[in-house]
């Protein structure tokens, strides 16, 4: 059987001759993510605004026109709709009610009877209430938690390779949670609290790749001693390539068929981690390792624990394809 | 590298084996579990509300009640102690304003004595040093101030005994499995799965229910009750069906002294009542002063609303009354569910509320499960295409750890919610990583020429050390999520951490053992990778 070879054995791709276009499209995606988040600012979910989300199951798709106008005229505030993939599934979204305690499930109850009164079998499958207090709360914690992933992920990588792994890391994966950030406020989808977990997990995933890469290099730096650094990381990343392609592709079709098929419950997470993926997989080659020559990381650093160098027997018989570069 | 021990092969059999044996339970459909002994049974997974149905309520206690009421109980001590001393001690200016309770003594002669009695009153109820009140004395007047600690202490235990008053609450209404835990210093989290009716709890968890039997001040003239202002010793209150009413502010018998109450109909018009039956002592004293004050009226008054206030006819000695008022028989079988349960010692709002229908719940398990087999099907046929033999066994190793990850959530009485399943599907994708970094390792290592046997131990033990650290860094993301992350970021952190452990297992040391095995049976000079 002939197996499946995605990358082919020769690839020699020149990554850091790009690296100057790259690091302009980088910039200008970046500002442009942050503009847009500026800007237009964040779908941010009942999560983090406090207030009602009511999820309402129609038999038929409504009129969404039409149903704006009745949950308006229930006098619980501007109501805004939201609809899924599915036309026939309606979230609505209201601002807290006044008078805390009872007055949202009021609410809840008012919009159940008013639906009921103008659509035939609708049915409430899920609504939450969060209160002013909760969802400030929350939205501390979900800063703290990303920061904090960000920070002892970067002294991770700086405590095990030199400092230039660590900064070009702690920058990468700001760029890749911007980049998130900038797609949730361009597509509007909203930012809640599994949003939060997606990020997480994207950093987590984007760092695991620029930790694959960072060895790589460090690899090499110590078998070839005299290699210039741009060669060596366009080595390094050719080498890792095949790997690198091959998990985003096993992960991209994981979170694929759980976009398809996982339910739209789940939908606005599983994009989050799709475009995470691709954005994470960028940045280790044109936002970290092309740092790496900005920060001016030499070959040849005194080590500290990093790989064991290789003995001399073994070092005679490297043959890269690599080394022609 | 060939050496791998009997013994070896044997405890990662017996390892994995176990973690699948550990899921079976979980697995099950319902009703074939259920017929599972008992101590099986509780190895199984817990359904997160969003897949069960159900309510998440967050509740938080007003903490300043709590202040209010120490201060407010400290009051009527101390006016008691002072008159009951010998001889009586006359105080004046009395007042709780500030969260402090303050007083002048009338007799300056008498100041030391005062003192000395707040001193004692102050003395904390239980043993343990803390200090429950600051007592100050500026001439004539003495001021008490409950201490932070004192408060701290006194809002705990409300809490513990507002957590008991709910729990015994939501037993009541049936066969439902809540979990009720307090949640830092003021809060209480309840969690009701598969709740048809989440507006009935919530109703039942909000009431305070602190009924008290009091006279109704006839002295009070229309001009007070207009403008709220009570004779001494009265206070005014609204009527459940609108205007006011004086009554006496000590209460005649309170619900502390009730020991049942039970939802019942009037026999003279059929209408929902509460029945409730005094405990010996409530008895005694409602018969007392029901025979003391024939002809006058008393009043019923729930959580500070007059719900009734009927003239007493003839001395009630039975030790039973009836609460009359506008009750369907829901909301009074209510109230007597709240009155047996005893009262909240502080009032609870409800400031975070999911709720998910079962329907829903039901949908994104199916959902969840599609997807999972959907991606665990692609990946395997993926890996399969392009690894070969290699492939075949990351993919065992796949299948086998999502076994292995529901038999430790089970071991650990794990809950899965909707996130957790997203949890699993990533698992997939991410545990076959550390395969792919070994074989391509393994290719890599080939095209440089070495042996068979060189090439899987060089890849096996370059690639180890990058998965190391990948996995370190994945679990730092994963406890962040573990340790800040509420409800649904938990429930993903939970499966995400698990899937890192079993699957950094199953994929290196399993396959290892799985490629060595052929190795050692076939020993080919060539492999296609």
């Amino acid at each position: 059987m002939r197996l499946l070879k995605l990358i082919p054995e020769d690839t020699n791709i020149g990554f850091v001759r790009l690296r100057h276009w790259a690091f302009g499209i980088t910039v200008l995606l970046t500002v442009l993510a942050i503009g847009a988040v500026g800007w237009k600012g964040l779908n941010l979910g009942v999560d983090f605004v406090g207030g009602l989300m009511i999820e309402a199951h129609f038999q038929q798709p409504p009129h969404l026109e039409e149903l704006r106008a009745n949950v308006d005229r229930i006098g619980a505030g501007q109501g805004a709709l939201q609809a899924y993939g599915d036309p026939r599934i309606v979230a609505i979204r209201l601002p807290p009610p006044p008078g805390g305690a009872g007055a949202a499930s009021q609410v809840v109850d008012r919009v159940n009877n008013a639906l009921r009164a103008d659509y035939a079998g609708v049915t409430i499958a899920r609504y939450d209430t969060v209160s002013g207090k909760v969802s400030g709360e929350l939205i501390r914690n979900g800063i703290l938690a990303v920061f904090l992933a960000i920070l002892g992920i970067a002294a991770f990588s700086w405590i095990r390779y030199e400092w230039q792994f660590g900064v070009s890391t702690f920058v990468a994966v700001i760029h890749d949670v911007l980049m998130t950030m900038g797609f949730f406020a361009i597509t509007r989808f909203e930012f809640d609290l599994s949003t939060v977990a997606a990020v997480l997990t994207i950093i987590g995933y984007s760092i695991n790749d620029k930790i694959v890469v960072d060895d790589r290099i460090r690899e090499n730096m110590r078998k070839y001693r005299k290699m210039e650094m741009g060669p060596l990381i366009d080595l390094s990343v050719n080498e890792v390539l095949p790997r690198t392609v091959m998990t985003s592709i096993t992960v991209l079709l994981a979170l694929g068929a759980l976009l398809i098929f996982g339910g739209h419950v789940l939908r606005g997470f599983t994009a989050a981690m799709m475009l995470g993926i691709i954005v994470g997989t960028y940045s280790s080659i044109y936002v970290s390792a092309s740092m790496l020559i900005t920060l001016g990381l030499k070959a040849d650093v005194p080590g500290k624990s990093g790989p064991t160098p290789r003995n001399k027997r073994e070092g005679r018989n490297e043959g890269y394809d690599g080394a022609q570069v | 590298m060939l050496d791998f021990p009997r013994w070896k092969r044997i405890a990662i059999w017996a390892l994995l084996g176990f973690g699948i044996l550990l899921s079976i339970p979980s697995l099950l459909p319902g009703n074939i579990a259920h017929r599972l002994p008992a101590a099986i049974q509780k190895i199984h997974v817990n359904l997160g509300l969003d897949l069960a149905g159900g309510s998440h309520l967050l509740l938080e206690a007003q903490t300043g009640d709590v202040a209010r009421q120490r201060v407010e109980m400290m009051e009527d001590n101390i006016r008691r102690q002072m008159r009951i001393a010998t001889p009586r001690i006359d105080i004046g200016d009395v007042s709780t304003n500030g969260g402090q309770l303050s007083f002048t003594v009338r007799d300056p002669a008498r100041i030391g004595d005062a003192t000395t009695i707040a001193r004692e009153q102050a003395q904390p109820s239980s043993f343990g040093g803390t200090r429950e009140w600051d007592i100050s004395a500026n001439g004539a007047t003495i001021a008490m101030r409950p201490t932070q600690a004192g408060l701290d202490a006194a809002v705990s235990s409300a809490m513990e005994s507002a957590r008991d008053v709910i729990d015994r609450r939501i037993n009541a209404l049936g066969t439902l499995e809540p979990t009720i835990i307090r949640q830092g210093a003021n809060r209480i989290l309840v969690q009701v799965p598969g709740l048809q009716n989440p507006e009935a709890l919530k109703q039942l968890i909000g009431r305070t229910a602190r009924l008290e039997f009091k006279l109704v001040d006839l002295t009070a003239t229309p001009e007070q009750l207009q403008s709220g202002r009570a004779p001494i010793g009265s206070q005014i209150l609204p009527l459940a069906d609108g205007g006011r009413i004086a009554v006496l502010r000590r209460a005649m018998v309170s619900g502390d002294q009730i020991s049942d109450a039970r939802q019942a109909f009037d026999p003279q018009d059929g209408s929902p009542t509460v029945s409730i039956t005094f405990n010996g002592d409530g008895a005694r004293r409602f018969a007392r002063v029901t025979q003391e004050n024939v002809n006058k009226p008393f009043a019923i008054v729930l959580d500070n609303i007059v719900l009734s206030a009927p003239n007493i006819e003839e001395p009630i000695l039975g030790g039973q009354a009836q609460i009359r008022g506008s009750f369907t028989v829901e909301s009074a079988n209510q109230l007597a569910i709240s009155l047996r349960s005893g009262r909240l010692p502080v009032q609870l709002n409800v400031i975070e509320e999911r709720t998910v229908g079962p329907d829903l719940g039901a949908d994104s398990i199916r959902a969840g499960i599609i997807a999972c087999i959907v991606a665990t099907v692609a990946v395997l046929i993926f890996m399969f295409l392009s690894y070969g033999r290699f492939g075949l066994y990351a993919d065992l190793a796949v299948i086998i750890n999502l076994f292995v990850i529901v038999g430790v959530m089970a071991l650990l009485n794990a809950t899965l919610t909707l996130p957790g399943i997203a949890g699993f599907v990533l698992t997939v994708g991410t545990a076959v990583d550390a395969n792919v970094l070994i074989d391509e390792r393994i290719r890599e290592e080939r095209r440089r020429g070495r042996t068979v046997l060189m090439a899987v131990e060089n890849g096996y033990k370059e690639a180890s050390r990058t998965i190391f650290e990948a996995n370190v860094v994945h679990t730092i993301a994963g406890l962040i999520m573990l340790v800040l992350g509420t409800g649904p970021i938990k429930g993903f952190a939970i499966v995400l951490l698990i899937g890192i452990a079993t699957s950094v297992f199953t994929a290196v040391v399993f396959t290892r053992m799985l490629v060595v095995g052929w190795i050692r049976r076939n020993r080919p000079t060539e492999i296609n990778i």
